[in-house]
């Protein structure tokens, strides 16, 4: 910030015997905060971690389990099936978001600046997932979809895009892809306003490609952008739900049973809340490693701007 | 941190002047290809939503037949008739509806209140928040704002199943309070995105009003919150489309009819219609119209939302 501290300037003045006292204010404006914090925020949390050591269905009083949740959760198949399941998501969703929504980003730097253009692809991100979910699933109707329609115009067999265990979650990834893709784009899009122009310029005076460029120049600036970008649409990505509530729920045969959906089945119709519990603080734990992970890799917090 | 550190960076960025770059003068054929491919994105994207369109103005007994047709097939209102409770149960199934109904009005009503409670309260306590952590020292500030942010790397279901317990033993389980209480007071995400802003407003406003005698409060509301107009609107229409869309807390919290919201009243819906033969007129009339308000924000505030994404950055 380019603003001097004015208790620098005030040192040793009356102004700075008026900021100490500012212990009392300060408490009174952080107070609800404070408190919607401490209350839904971390002690759900400790909560949490002390569930995950009980066996607890909801009704009778948590009973202590040691680590009995955890030891249930290596040997149960259908756990380590969510976790495939939902890995097989997220690498589809991100994988092929991520592509598309880079090359949709330099597309529209390149191309346009249209605020409608903008606003069109924005228009499915305010949409709800439910929604989202039920007009696919029609659109993708076996019978009567437009979509098998459309293959059949262009002599294409007939797909069950949520019937056959092979499909289902590929087609619920690129059904949250078309969700979020223009979102992801208008990110990246954020981010390339910010590389200077000039930076171009002297690539197209040293006479580069428009491919040399963008592997050249562009890539490399937004990498601490499409680091960002990475982390948080990996970890939203796990918590896929709403599409498979709405569509397969966890069908066919488990096929779609990610760890969300797993979870909330273990905590909400079999009333299991310790071993959902243990559930949700594997998943914690696998999401912070991942995030750590990433953010590694990636070098998120430096750029090669400055 | 992306552009959300610095949100003036940000804007000198969109400035026209940052914008213009020469472009050479050749392959006039990529740049057609180029367009080519962004109007194809278009119409996938803008694709469905004709879809609900032309199937909520279509009767569900002919969509079968009728399945090849680009336009509403046999076109008929019956189908917003129907979700907003104004066909009887006869003119519903006639047209290949079911008895089922949405009770429309009262789960409108109900989101209206969940997003509204919300939104008011998250952006008025965090803002506040953001205003202690910005503008004000005090011991062990840096620390517990530390501690607030570290709440965003936590997924949210960690919390949710306890939270879930907690709305319980309270009594709270459907109840309009149980479904707004943990979004009420603060979100990380808020008090970290306000933060920001707060911290870039030049202090030589609050620091005139200080010496004119005015106290917190007082430079809190007349000065800071007027001269934040702006990025406060952006995380109010960003909280308000949340919390309109959310559907697993609510789900988990207000499932009963007198609080049942509309995203988790489609769910309902869409459970209840036949398996063999859904109504799907019915069913994309429903979403159309339980999209409506947010489309109707976003065209209002259309170029302020996507402006925001800039500056959100990370949301």
């Amino acid at each position: 910030m380019s603003i001097s501290h004015p208790s620098v300037r005030l040192a040793g003045s009356p102004g700075r015997r008026r900021r100490r006292s500012d212990l009392l204010p300060a408490l009174v404006f952080v107070l609800p905060a404070a408190a919607g914090f401490t209350v839904f925020y971390l002690w759900p949390a400790i909560r949490g971690l002390y569930l995950s050591l009980t066996s607890y269905n909801v009704f009778t009083p948590p009973r202590f389990v040691g680590l009995d949740n955890y030891d249930r959760l290596l040997s149960d198949h259908l756990f380590w099936n969510a976790l495939k399941v939902t890995a097989e998501y997220v690498l589809i969703n991100i994988g092929v978001q991520t592509v598309a929504a880079l090359l949709l980003a330099v597309l529209m730097h390149r191309l346009t600046r249209s605020l409608v253009v903008r606003g069109v692809l924005l228009l499915p991100f305010l949409v709800a997932n439910v929604i989202v979910a039920l007009v696919w699933f029609w659109m993708l109707d076996f019978q009567i979809g437009i979509v098998n329609q459309m293959l059949d115009w262009l002599g294409l067999e007939r797909v069950a895009f949520f019937g056959d265990p092979d499909l289902a979650i590929p087609t619920i990834a690129l059904v949250n892809t078309w969700r979020h893709l223009g979102y992801t784009a208008l990110l990246i899009f954020a981010g390339l306003q910010m590389i200077p122009p000039a930076v171009y310029e002297a690539a197209a005076i040293d006479g580069a490609s428009e491919r040399q460029m963008f592997f050249r120049v562009t890539l490399p600036l937004l990498r601490p952008v499409m680091a960002l970008v990475l982390v948080l649409t990996v970890i939203g990505s796990f918590q896929v739900f709403d599409t498979v509530a709405v569509t397969t729920n966890g069908g066919p045969i488990n096929a779609t049973r990610v760890i969300y959906y797993y979870i909330f089945d273990m905590a909400f119709n079999r009333f299991s809340f310790g071993y959902a519990a243990a559930l949700s603080s594997v998943l914690f734990v696998l999401l912070a490693g991942i995030a750590y992970i990433q953010l590694r890799l990636t070098r998120a917090g430096e750029t090669d701007l400055a | 941190m992306l552009d959300v550190a610095d949100p003036r960076a940000a804007k000198d960025a969109r400035s026209p002047k940052a914008r213009t770059r020469p472009s050479p003068p050749r392959i006039r054929w990529g740049r057609i290809a180029a367009w080519a491919i962004l109007i194809m994105v278009m119409l996938i994207t803008l694709f469905p939503f004709y879809w609900m369109l032309r199937t909520s103005f279509s009767s569900t007994r002919a969509l079968a037949a009728g399945s090849a047709n680009l336009l509403p097939v046999d076109f008929t209102l019956g189908a917003y008739k129907r979700v907003l409770g104004l066909a009887s149960p006869a003119e519903a199934i006639a047209e290949g509806g079911s008895s089922a109904t949405l009770n429309f009005w009262l789960y409108l009503r109900n989101s209206v209140i969940v997003a509204t409670i919300t939104t008011i309260g998250q952006v008025f306590f965090s803002s506040m928040a953001a205003y202690a952590f910005a503008r004000m020292r005090w011991p062990g500030r840096d620390a517990v704002f530390l501690l607030f942010i570290s709440a965003l790397m936590v997924p949210p279901i960690f919390t949710t199943l306890p939270n879930f317990v907690l709305i319980k033993d309270l009594g709270l389980l459907n109840t309009y309070l149980g479904i707004v209480l943990p979004g009420l007071l603060m979100t990380p995400f808020a008090v970290f995105f306000l933060r920001q802003f707060f911290l870039g407003v030049n202090r030589e406003l609050d620091e005139a009003a200080r010496i004119d005698g005015a106290g917190h409060p007082r430079i809190f509301l007349r000065i800071l919150l007027p001269v934040a107009k702006m990025p406060i609107m952006t995380l109010a229409v960003l909280t308000y489309i949340g919390a309109w869309n959310d559907y697993f807390w609510p789900l988990l919290v207000g499932k009963s009819e007198n609080v049942r919201v509309l995203t988790v009243a489609l769910g309902v819906f869409q459970s209840q219609t036949p398996q063999g033969s859904p109504d799907w007129a019915g069913l994309m009339a429903a979403t159309l119209v339980a999209a409506l308000p947010v489309l109707a924000i976003f065209m209002i505030l259309g170029r302020r939302v996507i402006d925001s994404l800039g500056y959100t950055g990370v949301k």
